[in-house]
């Protein structure tokens, strides 16, 4: 096909950048504990990715589809790569992982799993956990561990979108009506339960970011309070004083969203044998 | 419907730069509720396929232009100025740099 | 104070006006080149292109809702993230649509309160069911395929900023129907449910798609003025003929096979000959009845009225804002 007539005003192309498969075709093997370390983050990006891409073709905005389809593929893109390095410890794809694990199985936090409500909801979570994962790519970049290094790399310049993305539609809805301040603040209210988890450390973190390999999330609370603070101080907004929600470990145990979104995302993959092409 | 007026937001028109030495050409329009968010929707509606390095945006009522029905006049005085291109003047065989 | 040799004036000179422009339209048009938007331009051309267009528009819009139906539950990550890709380019090019008809002074708003009222329509496959995963592919290979078909030419379509979304959409369609392709080949080629699956889906979409290039040339009464004006390049027959030349192979390449007892090559014409297609079911469709239209009003209506309070809240932040730089503005001057 050619275009001749008028030719639009811009080229496109991929574009580079590491993609799954180059993990894959890399041969990288992650040792067990650096696996379930990477299906900790992977878990985070594929819950947020579902979540958000049921917004598409439902935002309030034309403009805000193409924004939140944006986020979602980015979000989606970390997972693939995560689980599909962590997938390399037990001689499984990004595809067993995702569709073939059990609730039990999952290890995702509890925030990106909570449901997407109305946008400002949406978007309490999404400024939380953008800027999570921003402090956390920032620092998983000096990783030990070379792949995590580069998916960090490359994560973090887009989480830097993501952050600006949230903390805009926070200005807006926090300082914009009465009626967008009071639901940006019920958001707020709503998602604040499940901030400590993202903060929790556990035994094989503890040792992974001994060994330099992991980033110790107790260590990132501190700069993510001094982001957050300003943001919604200027979007006329309060810090939720709330107590975290008993449960943080990722284990599943304490929430009923995880069987859900699992329902949902595995219900063809499970109609047909694990390894049918598609 | 009962939609108050004041929600619907202002158009914007889109500039993208392809690359680094190349102007901005007008890549389309998109509505937004201020610059702020002008350009952020102008990033993800139109360098969703590696488009730009750089995008301007400006509102659509802020553009002025030439009026289309002056039928040529605004656009005639250059007809016929030949000499204004290089192709208007001899070339002498064997001379190079001219 | 007007008097009435003023006003007849007046209207003399607005007669020559409209004169001199369609003179100066039909010259244009009768050059295949370009009308801008602020060319003089008739009445009736003006309103052709608000309606086709916003109701292109408007079927990217609507179209986004059968395989988003999808994005939650694609079987693959990398489906997953191709799907959502697509469905985002959908909306995108509802936006190009928008904008290009928004250059002959329609608004968005205007548009989209016809959308939601009924009184706009849209391309009636969008209200079928995407009801199994292979639809997807279907609407990648057929859907699509027949909108590429459409939409190549209208690149050249006489108003330029239809002409250059069409561009646009044309360059990243290319890959839509490509995906849709390579989904119904990974079914066909799979297990026997898998094939099965595409095959039902082939069987369900491939009537409903050539009836996208619209009615018989013989019932299309605006065909005619359409493609006087270079709007239209070719009549719905034409597209449709092209189409089913361009599938019939590619679906024995597939391995599954086209619902259409009818269908075979004709040496005298150099064309497939195909049977009569459903009209009163796409008449039926058209008029709201088909499966899936009320879900699909509901839906857009749902997105747009939950968007409100969102909306209103960005109008009167940046309302907040310009105030508060003019009052900055005005501080400072007040201070020097």
């Amino acid at each position: 096909m050619s275009f001749t007539a008028g030719d639009s005003a811009t080229k496109i192309s991929a574009g580079n950048a590491i993609t799954p498969e180059d993990i894959i075709a890399a041969g990288a093997k992650a040792p067990e504990d650096v696996a379930t370390y990477a299906m900790y983050l992977g878990d985070d990006a594929l819950m947020l990715a579902q979540r958000l891409g049921h917004w598409i073709s439902r935002a309030p905005e034309m403009e805000e589809d193409v924004a939140l389809a944006n986020i979602a593929q980015d979000q989606l893109g970390h997972a693939r790569f995560l689980l599909s390095y962590a997938g390399s410890a037990w001689d499984q794809t990004e595809d067993d992982l995702a569709y073939f694990r059990t609730e039990e199985q999952f290890r995702s936090c509890r925030l990106v799993e909570q449901e997407n409500g109305d946008f400002g909801q949406t978007i309490a979570r999404q400024l939380i956990f953008s800027l999570y994962q921003y402090e956390l790519f920032t620092r998983l970049m000096d990783s030990a561990d070379e792949t995590l290094a580069s998916v960090a790399a490359k994560a973090v310049k887009e989480v830097t979108y993501h952050v600006d993305h949230a903390a805009q539609w926070t200005l807006r809805l926090g300082d914009g009506t009465d009626e967008s301040h009071r639901r940006m603040q019920e958001g707020l209210y709503y998602m604040w339960p499940y901030v400590d988890e993202l903060f929790n450390d556990d035994d094989l973190l503890r040792d992974l970011s001994e060994r330099g390999i992991a980033v110790l999330p107790s260590t990132l609370r501190e700069s993510f309070d001094a982001r957050i603070e300003p943001i919604l101080e200027q979007a006329t907004l309060t810090v939720p004083d709330v107590p975290g929600a008993w449960g943080g470990d990722r284990s599943g145990n304490f929430s009923e969203h995880r069987g859900h979104i699992l329902a949902e995302m595995q219900v063809l993959a499970r109609q047909f044998p694990q390894g049918v092409t598609w | 419907m009962t939609e108050s007026l004041n929600a619907s937001w202002p158009l914007w028109e889109v500039f993208v730069r392809s690359s680094r030495g190349l102007s901005h050409v007008h890549a389309g329009s998109l509505h937004a509720p201020d610059a702020t968010m002008a350009l952020r929707n102008a990033r993800d509606l139109y360098t969703r396929r590696n488009e730009g390095t750089s995008v301007w945006v400006m509102p659509s009522d802020s553009i002025s232009s030439s009026d289309p029905d002056s039928k040529g006049g605004f656009f005639e005085s250059p007809q016929g100025k030949d000499f204004r291109h290089a192709t208007y003047y001899t070339k002498s065989e064997g001379v190079k740099h001219l | 104070m007007s008097t009435t040799s003023q006003h007849s004036d007046a209207a003399v000179a607005d007669i020559e006006a409209e004169r001199a422009g369609q003179q100066r339209f039909d010259e244009i048009i009768a050059a295949d080149s370009r009308i801008e938007p602020r060319d003089w331009m008739p009445a009736g051309y003006r309103k052709t292109l608000v309606r086709q267009i916003s109701q292109h528009a408007h079927s990217e819009i609507i179209g986004m809702q059968p395989e988003a139906n999808w994005i939650t539950r694609a079987p693959s990550l990398k489906r997953k993230m191709i799907l959502m890709a697509k469905v985002q380019d959908e909306a995108g090019h509802g936006l190009y649509l928008y904008s290009a008809a928004e250059t002959l002074g329609t608004s968005r708003e205007e548009m989209v309160q016809q959308l939601l009222s009924g009184k706009a329509k849209y391309s009636s496959i969008f209200n079928y069911p995407a009801r199994s995963w292979a639809d997807v592919g279907a609407i990648g290979w057929l859907v699509d395929g027949a909108a590429i078909q459409n939409q190549v030419p209208l690149c050249r379509a006489s108003y330029a900023p239809y002409g250059r979304a069409m561009v646009r959409v044309c360059k990243e369609e290319s890959f839509h129907q490509r995906q849709g392709w390579e989904i119904l080949l990974e079914l066909s080629n799979g297990t026997p449910e898998q094939k099965q699956m595409a095959q039902d889906a082939v069987n369900r979409f491939y009537g409903p798609a050539l009836q996208m290039f619209g009615p018989p040339d013989d019932d299309s009464p605006n065909s005619q003025q359409s493609m006087a004006w270079n709007i239209k390049r070719f009549s719905n027959d034409e597209l449709r003929q092209r189409f089913v030349d361009m599938i019939v192979p590619q679906a024995e390449a597939l391995g599954l096979t086209l619902p259409d007892p009818d269908l075979k090559w004709n040496e005298e014409r150099g064309h497939y000959d195909f049977g009569e297609l459903d009209w009163d079911e796409f008449m039926s469709v058209i008029k709201g009845n088909g499966p899936c239209n009320v879900q699909r009003m509901q839906h857009r209506r749902e997105a747009h009225e939950n968007g409100a309070w969102v909306r209103e809240a960005a109008a009167a932040y940046a309302e907040k804002q310009a105030r508060r730089q003019q009052d900055a503005a005005d501080a400072h001057l007040i201070g020097a």
